[in-house]
């Protein structure tokens, strides 16, 4: 599977530099790599969700308890959680950083995703929450920390679109 | 049984415990009885509450968390109880309000009145220590063996479809958000 394992690496340690410990996750072909490595990790507690919704609650009750964290879901899921990111995290200002695998943009090839790509940037803007699309593996710390710092600035929401071309290596 | 009354006999177990209500009568009706800063009142994204409540437990394993469902939410986040489950949480104490309807926007009833058993649902989905109780006595006793279990417990409360005449209170969103985090923060390790 052509999925970045280097990139993956970079971006679980960006997360363990910023101090996250709960992590919550739904499967997505672009993050296998990073929920494995979550894991493996003793010092991480891994969150597998049923569906993206429940990790703004799990985020909330870890952030309310003084513990960092973060979601990892495709764009799809946090589609899936919009109630939860309005009616919680935003309502209670919970600092949520949340990675969104951006799938459905210029080089997809899977159908299904094509609708999705065309509002994820949309609903982004819509619901206010500050993003930035991370394409370059020399971006990935500086991006997720500057996310994080922002997060807890704001207490707000958060979100990393994470591009294809970070994630994904394409058989040559 | 009434909620009122069921949570007016355990209120004073819930000192020291991080506690997670939903939204409408249960808030409302718990601060009636007595505000402390070590209850969070969830009063919107309706489904969430267990899920806020597994995030604590997990972030806080020494400290005894007790969320106050109800059958509408639950129905909402049907696949949290796999969640939890998945992850049984020793510290968390799960307690749904079941009336058989969605009393704060008007009594529609839910799916516990036509059938739906939300102790079995949980039971299947792998909780570890399920209970249904349909009376006070009975519903007190089942709290303190949940909050003297070292395990994940789920006990379905049967209640009538009553609450207050209103549910907006003095207390402010964010400034119960501060208080609980505050809480928190300044508890060592409790019960």
């Amino acid at each position: 599977m052509p999925v970045s394992l280097e990139s993956s690496q970079r971006i679980f340690e960006a997360l363990q530099a910023v101090d996250v410990r709960v992590l919550s996750a739904l499967p997505e072909t672009w993050l296998v790599h990073l929920i494995r490595l979550a894991e493996d990790d003793p010092q991480t507690t891994l969150v597998r969700l049923a569906k993206e919704e429940e990790g703004v609650g799990v985020s909330m009750g870890a952030h309310l308890a003084g513990v960092r964290s973060a979601m990892l879901m495709q764009n799809h899921g946090f589609f899936a959680a919009v109630n939860g990111i309005i009616s919680g995290a935003q309502l209670y200002r919970i600092p949520l950083l949340m990675l969104i695998s951006n799938r459905g943009v210029f080089g997809e090839r899977d159908p299904w995703q094509t609708e999705g790509g065309l509002l994820t940037t949309h609903v982004l803007d819509a619901l206010r929450i500050p993003f930035q699309t991370l394409g370059s593996p020399g971006e990935v710390e500086r991006t997720i920390a500057g996310a994080m710092t922002l997060a807890y600035a704001a207490l707000r929401p958060v979100a990393v679109l994470l591009d294809r071309e970070l994630m994904w290596e394409e058989p040559s | 049984m009434k909620r009122l009354d069921a949570l007016r006999a355990i209120h004073d177990r819930l000192d020291g415990v991080a506690v997670v209500t939903i939204m409408g009568a249960v808030a409302a009706e718990l601060q009636t009885i007595g505000h402390h800063d070590n209850f969070f009142y969830l009063q919107h994204a309706m489904g969430l509450a267990s899920s806020v409540g597994l995030g604590i437990a997990l972030a806080r394993p020494e400290r005894r968390v007790v969320v106050f469902d109800g059958d509408g939410s639950v129905l909402m986040n049907l696949g949290g109880l796999t969640t939890l489950a998945r992850y049984r949480p020793r510290n968390l104490v799960h307690v749904i309000f079941d009336n058989g309807s969605l009393l704060s926007v008007g009594g529609f009833p839910t799916a516990t009145s036509t059938g739906s058993n939300l102790e079995g649902i949980a039971r299947e989905a792998g909780a570890p220590r399920t209970r249904t109780v349909d009376e006070l006595p009975g519903f007190v006793e089942a709290f303190d063996d949940a909050l003297g279990a070292d395990d994940l417990s789920l006990i379905v409360a049967k209640v009538e479809p009553v609450g207050p005449a209103g549910y907006v209170t003095d207390l402010t969103l964010l400034e119960n958000r501060f208080g609980f985090a505050r809480w928190l923060a300044s508890a060592g390790a409790g019960p």
